[in-house]
């Protein structure tokens, strides 16, 4: 059936913190080998809902199926197998601050192949000149810039060749150039190395450019879902007021 | 008056809640211990900070301990005569209680509020994440190697504190108080049996257990940024101080 073409599929997931529901029977299909954005705005659960495609949090309720197996009643024994097929992309880039940018992207490299030293710095360059950063290597994080982190993040996260990349607001804090080039990154993570692509985003404008799929997260749900065209000619209140950026209009402002 | 007993009943279930907690990681990171992969290089950078790097601040603070028990010691044994037991005294209480529980103080001081610093800021900044979505487990990768280390450096670094104790009563009680030397060593192996010494440094153990455990678990579960960070260290500091006073006792009457 469509197992084969959807890698991800969330059914019925609801996650509660307290008092406070933030992702309320979220049904979510995402398509093997595209770009899926997710849009919604700030505090929304978008971060929430990525964590848990991970499994770095347990849903209240509801299944997490990827590459058809349920995440949610796993073990974090059975879980690490799972993650090995993920890269990610973290908002501020989270790399290791003890470890200089080559033994950060050379990390994940050292813990899960058997390959030797001079093989996993082929691979590191190779991974460092795939996002821009050649001849870095040497450099500490803390004396790069935002976007430089995150080129650095993504060659971390492409070091195992995973199937799936996820991207916490990959372009937020960036200069509109660096922002292009996080966006081109993105659009090439998907070509050059295959891998389906899930990035979380309120940048509409960047959206519009690279995504396969949107998906509009709003209210622990998703509202609407389409191609780009598709969704710029919602209907839908909520939609076109995000999309346009609009400060009237259905959406509550708290 | 009900308010007062309601806020010590709530206060008491934290902090039971906490030791729990504290337990359940501990007992996580145990699981580890036997299971590839052996992280050795971690271990020893780990030796290397909270043991090595510790050593100037905890041979300074037990010269100065060993220094100023001999000088009140003197002070009440030459009443009675006694100034000859000075140096015993002094070897007893240092190996016994003072070694362990300064250098658990000093190293909590120094190492353990590093510890909870590092791991909370990793914590904020999303880097714990990181390791768990590159399926290695936190616990194993950043806990385990800092216990195992505190476990072993703390009883080496008391030793240090035993002799540096003795040496600064043996430098005010012969040198400055003129107790004849002879008759100060001569005590010191009379009274002093080995006993007294093994049970410091198992006391030094569960200290270095402590310090790093508990630094391990406030920065583990650090929440809210640059700030929170800087809470859960003292916290992590203050709460490794207490829980090694009264683990001391409780080991005191334990063993002795």
């Amino acid at each position: 059936m469509d197992q084969g073409r959807y890698i991800v599929r969330i059914q019925g997931l609801t996650k509660s913190f307290g008092p406070h529901t933030v992702l309320e029977g979220l049904e979510l299909d995402l398509e093997k080998d595209r770009v899926n954005i997710i849009i919604g705005r700030s505090g929304g659960g978008k971060s929430v809902l990525i964590k848990h495609i991970i499994g770095l949090l347990k849903p209240d309720k509801g299944s997490i199926m990827v590459r058809g197996q349920n995440i949610v009643p796993m073990s974090e024994r059975e879980l690490a197998g799972i993650r090995r097929d993920f890269g990610m992309l973290f908002q501020e880039a989270a790399l290791f601050d003890s470890l200089n940018v080559a033994e950060n992207v050379a990390f994940p490299l050292h813990e899960h192949t058997s390959k030797g030293y001079k093989e996993i710095d082929e691979v590191v360059q190779a991974k460092l000149a795939a996002v821009g950063l050649q001849g870095m290597g040497h450099k500490m994080p803390a004396e790069l810039s935002g976007g430089m982190r995150k080129r650095v993040g993504l060659a971390r996260a492409l070091a195992l060749d995973p199937k799936i990349v996820l991207f916490d607001e990959p372009t937020s804090g960036l200069d509109p150039v660096m922002a292009a080039t996080i966006n081109d990154l993105i659009l090439r993570t998907r070509k050059e190395f295959g891998a389906t692509c899930i990035v979380i985003s309120h940048d509409i404008n960047a959206t519009m450019k690279i995504a396969d799929n949107i998906f509009m997260l709003y209210q622990g749900r998703i509202i609407a879902q389409g191609s780009p065209g598709e969704i710029q000619e919602s209907s839908d209140p909520v939609v076109r007021q995000f999309i346009r950026g609009e400060a009237a209009g259905p959406i509550q402002i708290n | 008056m009900k308010n007062i007993f309601g806020w010590l009943g709530h206060k008491t279930l934290g902090i039971l809640q906490e030791l729990g907690s504290i337990m359940l990681l501990f007992l996580h990171a145990l699981s580890w211990i036997l299971r590839p992969p052996f992280r050795m290089r971690l271990l020893f950078r780990q030796m290397e900070f909270i043991g090595v790097n510790s050593l100037f601040v905890v041979v300074l603070t037990s010269l100065f301990t060993g220094m100023v028990l001999a000088l009140q010691t003197y002070y009440a044994f030459r009443m009675f005569g006694a100034e000859t037991l000075v140096g015993a005294t002094v070897a007893l209480s240092m190996t016994r209680e003072l070694g362990p529980v300064i250098t658990g103080l000093m190293v909590t001081g120094r190492a353990g509020s590093a510890i909870c610093a590092e791991i909370g800021t990793m914590r904020v900044t999303e880097q714990v994440d990181a390791l768990t979505v590159m399926a290695i487990n936190p616990v194993q990768y950043l806990v385990l190697p800092r216990i195992v280390a505190g476990f072993i450096m703390l009883p080496l670094l008391t030793i240090v504190s035993d002799v540096m104790g003795i040496l600064g009563g043996y430098l005010v009680g012969v040198q400055l108080l003129d107790i004849h030397g002879g008759m100060f060593m001569n005590k010191i192996y009379e009274y002093v049996e080995l006993a007294d010494v093994y049970n410091g440094l198992v006391k030094a153990s569960v200290f270095g257990v402590i310090l790093t455990l508990v630094g391990c678990y406030k920065g583990f579960y650090t929440r809210g940024g640059a700030e929170g960070v800087g809470r859960s260290t003292t916290q992590a500091v203050v709460m490794s101080c207490v829980l090694i006073l009264i683990s001391d006792y409780f080991l005191t009457a334990l063993m002795f």
